[in-house]
């Protein structure tokens, strides 16, 4: 009973931040809080635009860099790697590295890419120290799911001669997709909620353009949301919870399409 | 029935064969794409490396100009304001106060959510309720940060405690506790079902009740999860940077008191990132020294958790 109890206490908790959101939120979420840009004079006005256009870059950016490689790197552990001192060493440093902070994937952000590459604080400085940051998360769903697939399938490939590439390509990637692409959007999901790493390569918190390019600055959705926030005044605080109602919906989607492939995933498969 | 698998190229026996089927392009191609995917599982270690060689390279600089020795024992944090002062001790105690503070509502409320889960409800409650429990580690943490101060401190905290400062401790703990509470429930979760069915028979066969059974068979024999959970939700909400940023203030104390504004290391680094601090400046060299720290206590924990979960996963295999 009181264990019965306790487990609602994370609802109870939920479901009051959820209220709270959307009470102080929902007045002020309209057409223009998302064409709107940014203003401290006339808060009334003020929207989310850029925030909006600077998650998108961002995140497109960091899924065109993390996921090949993430992908890339699980197919090289599970398919090619002998069992070796290397391939463990390897495997041990990807769980370390899905227990480092966020903030100190930052710090190695702000020395790389800002100032060692000289990209500046721009959308492919954030890019990149978030496709650092959720590589590990990447890796390891998508070594999950290319264990889950039988070795049936990889020695029937292998008997009428196919060479481990093409048994890789055209057999176990497309058998392991529907698990590699959930692993996927959780971890993009993960990195579009992330503000701390990008707070310490330097974003801006204030910008009223929108990023034309990879090298242009940028603001993100959780860094808008932590600046009005962090304001004494109480408008600010209403703009937060509608920028967070904006973020949250985007989060719900993304979840909701991961358990879409799922569903799908578990109907169309094959063994 | 041979269920690991080999490929044709690893088969030494079919050496000769090989050679005459795959043509000598279609060998270096093969060989060219394992490498390229070596490179890409490489990318982990060059992301460890760049981490500690920035990490300690920046902070030797820092280490320069404060000695060691001052940093690591020294009580007072002021770097920003004359006569500075760089005595780490206050950060990290208001780090640990907010990561003791989460542990002690997550551990209660995740032990008792996975007791509930994998012991008590049916099939279907669970079904609902493990889903809704991974949505609280979904939500992203400058949300979290938002509830807290605008929700927490002056709806909850100064309602019972009227003298609750606005940036307190307490009011992150809650918010840090609430974030890590899947992390325990899900591990501890794991370690229950893990536990063998024969051994709870054996107790109902005693006529042992549901909740002896729990405490007294399942909790002990699963006691090394409950463990390593603990600590990886340890070291996530010591990582944990907007919430706390927001919430529980910038003021470096040494203090256990949690209704008063303190500072964590994570909120240091991001309150001297959102200055413009100039590199090669001191102030800007003290956050690769807090960063060091901050790796080497959430490392140290990982590494000592993981050490843990791979020791109950072999007892019953």
């Amino acid at each position: 009973m009181t264990c019965g109890l306790t487990s609602l206490l994370g609802l109870a908790f939920l479901s009051a931040l959820v209220f709270r959101v959307l009470q102080e939120g929902l007045p002020r979420l309209s057409g223009s809080f998302l064409t709107n840009f940014p203003s401290v004079l006339s808060p009334a006005k003020a929207g989310v635009k850029s925030a909006l256009w600077g998650t998108v870059w961002v995140i497109c950016i960091t899924a065109a860099v993390s996921v090949p490689i993430g992908v890339a790197a699980a197919v090289y552990l599970e398919e090619y790697a002998r069992d070796n001192r290397l391939t463990r060493f390897i495997r041990l440093n990807i769980s370390n590295l899905a227990g480092v902070p966020s903030v100190v994937y930052g710090i190695l952000g702000l020395v790389a890419f800002v100032r060692w590459c000289r990209f500046d604080r721009s959308v492919l400085s954030a890019a990149l120290t978030l496709s650092l940051l959720i590589m590990p998360v990447i890796v390891i769903a998508s070594r999950e799911a290319l264990a889950a697939v039988p070795s049936s399938i990889r020695q029937a490939a292998y008997a009428l001669g196919a060479t481990r590439w093409q048994t890789v390509r055209a057999h176990v990637l497309p058998a392991a997709l529907p698990g590699i692409m959930t692993g996927m959007i959780l971890a993009l999901s993960r990195a579009i909620g992330e503000a701390a790493p990008l707070l310490v390569i330097g974003a801006l918190t204030y910008v009223a353009f929108v990023p034309e390019g990879p090298f242009d600055a940028f603001v993100a959705l959780p860094l808008q949301i932590y600046d009005w926030t962090d304001r004494p005044q109480r408008v600010f605080h209403e703009l937060a919870a509608s920028g967070i109602i904006v973020l949250l919906g985007i989060l719900l989607s993304m979840n909701a399409i991961a358990i879409g492939v799922r569903a799908w995933h578990q109907r169309s498969k094959a063994w | 029935m041979q269920t690991h698998c080999v490929a044709p190229e690893r088969l030494a026996c079919f050496g000769n064969i090989r050679g005459a089927v795959m043509s000598g392009r279609l060998r270096i191609r093969e060989q060219i794409i394992q490498a390229v995917l070596f490179a890409c599982a490489l990318v982990s270690i060059v992301t460890t490396g760049g981490i500690i060689v920035v990490l300690v390279s920046e902070s030797i600089a820092f280490f320069r100009h404060v000695p060691v020795l001052d940093f690591v024992t020294g009580t007072h944090w002021a770097p920003l304001l004359e006569p500075r002062s760089f005595g780490v001790l206050p950060l990290v105690c208001g780090t640990f106060l907010v990561g003791g503070g989460a542990l002690l509502l997550a551990v209660p409320v995740g032990l008792l959510t996975a007791l509930f889960l994998s012991e008590y409800a049916p099939p279907g409650l669970r079904n609902v309720l493990k889903p809704v429990l991974e949505v609280l580690a979904g939500i992203p943490t400058v949300v979290y940060g938002y509830f807290a101060l605008t929700f927490i401190t002056p709806n909850v905290l100064q309602v019972i405690y009227p003298p609750t400062e606005v940036f307190n401790a307490a009011s992150a703990a809650i918010v840090v506790g609430v974030m890590v509470i899947p992390t325990i429930a899900s591990i501890c979760d794991d370690a229950f079902r893990a536990v063998p069915r024969s051994l709870r028979e054996g107790a109902f066969a005693l006529s042992a009740t549901r909740l002896e059974v729990s405490t007294r068979i399942v909790l002990p024999a699963a006691m090394s999860g409950v463990v390593a959970g603990t600590l990886l939700a340890f070291a996530r909400a010591i990582g944990e940077t907007m919430a706390v940023t927001l919430a529980a203030g910038l003021t470096p104390k040494m203090t256990l008191n949690p209704f008063v504004s303190i500072q964590t290391l994570t909120s240091y680094i991001v309150q001297v990132s959102l200055g413009d601090t100039p590199a090669g400046t001191i102030e800007y060299q003290s956050i690769f020294a807090c960063g060091l720290t901050l790796f080497v206590i959430t490392f140290t924990i990982n590494v000592v958790a993981q050490r843990v979960l791979r020791r109950f996963r072999e007892v019953y295999d």
